[in-house]
């Protein structure tokens, strides 16, 4: 219990934005009406390959002699890419078909 | 660069990613609410890169700037150059392409955490499990979805089977953070194991049910990008990855709902099951046949015709021929419009993307609830490749697996015309009594080569 507390404490303002998020999250995308479930989707697709960061982040930290961590850091980063500018574009094309009515 | 400058830059991006869901969720402000978080994306992965300038070797920077210069170029042109019809399948690619990239991102802080932080420890293997749980997981689906893995596999007792895993893998991974087992080779068992278990996990899910399955992996990447947030206390990837992990859970919910199936039936597979015992896979009687030239000629001499697009519409690829049947009606004077069932297609939304790609007007894709009233007053209901979304037996037989699912009344017309390929059952396996009903006909046929012959004899007839 003493550790639960002391964890809290240290990481209150992770905490607090982790709660204060979900509710956001919710919020944000209640009554979506079912025509943009699909592009909603994948915008929130394209949103977490915010993960893209952790990976640069890692290879700003490797040496440049690690050659495993470069490596993976590098596969990671492409992916990562991969998920942010696929995930945008796709949506922008979705929505961009629902923009031609007259 | 001033390195206080970049907190202000996460910031920008947490809101261009909440205001971007907000605005995402209202057809006139949708693009835009992508273009801004986009923005804010590039913003914070622009400011990232040059946090640290002057202390990190050149080569780095080669690695970092050619692979996203590579990921760039091949994301761009996979995303413009898909057809529409299998869009989802690349939102469910995507998402693994997230989802791997977290789960390499722990198998690399891993070795370096336990020797410095191993109280972050869990944090690491956390992020690393769901990221590449959602990464083969996604990978399942995308196979599923175009086709190359055809049927749900299922192990024997596959839910006992998935669920040990799944404890293993916890107990493991649980494991190596107290015993401080800090050996690489656990790290990439526990890897090995994450990803055998999002094979599992998936692979025994029917094709009907994999919208709601990638909206859930989905959560799962977010849920991912957060841990990372956590682990390197860094604001943008954690309400990136939060928001997404909740707002996803709610759209998975949202889905569940439209289709009447509790998420634990989908997860843990209750269809199929109940359904071939339930109604069987027997015909109920005779079906009638319609050729296309006396449709044609019905058609023309309707007032009101809707039209109920499915999943066969969009494997045919018929939404241009389809829109060009509504053009032709319309020019004789019959009003035409579209009735769009929440969970029609493969995806949530896929119909109105597709029928939107062939140019078909906003205003005539009507939602169940607007156009069920509707029914009665229309003369032709042509059902182009849907099945399950207008199975009476939803409203009337309580042993129908898909009892109390919301469907479209098209039996209230005064003639309804199916087109399909076969007679086979749908995704839920179960004959369809509609197809046997006095007032249907059936107009066998791919729907893009059937509709084709349609609109050819409605040309004809003048």
């Amino acid at each position: 219990m003493e550790d639960l507390i002391a964890y809290f404490t240290n990481n209150k303002e992770i905490i607090f934005i982790v709660i204060l998020m979900v509710f956001v999250g919710v919020e944000v995308i209640g009554n979506v009406p079912a025509v943009l479930h699909t592009p909603l989707m994948s915008g929130a697709n394209a949103i977490h390959g915010v993960v893209i960061i952790g990976a640069i982040l890692v290879m700003l930290d490797s040496s440049p002699d690690n050659y495993l961590a470069l490596s993976l850091g590098t596969l990671a980063v492409f992916l990562g890419t991969l998920n942010v500018v696929g995930g945008f574009v796709v949506t922008d094309r979705m929505l961009d078909m629902f923009k031609k009515k007259k | 660069m001033n390195i206080d400058l970049i907190h202000i830059i996460y910031l920008f991006g947490s809101v261009t990613f909440i205001l971007g869901l907000k605005m995402l969720s209202n057809p006139k402000t949708a693009r835009n609410g992508n273009l801004l978080a986009a923005a804010g994306m590039t913003a914070a992965i622009v400011g990232t890169i040059f946090l640290k300038e002057n202390e990190v070797s050149p080569i780095i920077y080669y690695l970092i700037f050619g692979a996203i210069l590579v990921g760039t170029v091949v994301g761009w042109l996979t995303a413009k150059r898909v057809q529409m019809t299998k869009m989802p399948e690349l939102v469910s690619l995507f998402n693994g392409m997230g989802g791997a990239c977290a789960g390499l991102i722990g198998l690399i802080e891993f070795p370096k955490v336990a020797a410095h932080h191993p109280e972050k420890l869990g944090i690491v293997l956390a992020g690393m499990i769901i990221g590449s749980v959602s990464f083969s997981g996604s990978m399942i689906a995308w196979a599923k979805l175009n086709g190359t893995l055809r049927n749900a596999i299922r192990l024997p007792k596959y839910n006992i089977v998935n669920t040990l895993v799944l404890i293993g893998l916890v107990a493991y991974a649980v494991f190596i953070v107290v015993a401080g087992a800090y050996d690489p080779m656990h790290l990439y068992l526990l890897f090995t194991i994450a990803i055998v278990y999002g094979v599992l996990f998936v692979i025994p899910i029917g094709g009907a049910d994999m919208p709601v399955v990638i909206s859930l992996l989905n959560s799962f990447t977010g849920l991912a990008a957060a841990f990372g947030g956590f682990l390197y206390d860094n604001q943008v990837m954690l309400t990136g990855g939060i928001l997404v992990g909740s707002a996803g859970t709610l759209l998975t919910l949202v889905m569940c709902k439209a289709m009447n199936r509790p998420l634990y039936s989908v997860v843990f597979g209750a269809f199929g099951e109940t359904a071939t015992a339930a109604s069987g896979g027997e015909s109920q009687g005779s079906v009638r046949e319609v050729s296309s030239s006396d449709l044609a000629v019905q058609m023309n001499y309707s007032s009101k015709v809707l039209i109920v697009p499915g999943y066969g519409l969009a494997v045919a690829q018929a939404q241009h021929v389809v829109k060009e049947l509504e053009t032709l009606l319309e020019e004789r004077g019959v009003e035409v419009a579209y009735a769009i069932h929440p969970v029609a297609g493969r995806m949530p939304g896929h119909m109105n993307v597709l029928l939107a790609e062939s140019n078909v007007d906003y205003d005539k894709l009507k939602e169940m609830e607007d156009v069920n009233p509707e029914f009665a007053q229309t003369d032709v209901v042509l059902v182009v490749g849907a099945n399950d979304v207008v199975n009476p037996a939803a409203k009337t037989d309580p042993t129908s697996p898909i009892f109390g699912m919301p469907i479209l009344e098209v039996e209230n017309a005064k003639s309804v015309v199916v087109n399909k390929r076969s007679m086979n059952a749908g995704y839920a396996g179960i004959q369809n009594e509609l197809f046997f009903r006095d007032k249907t006909s059936m107009l066998f046929g791919d729907a893009k080569k059937v509709l084709g012959e349609l609109v050819n004899e409605l040309k004809n007839l003048d």
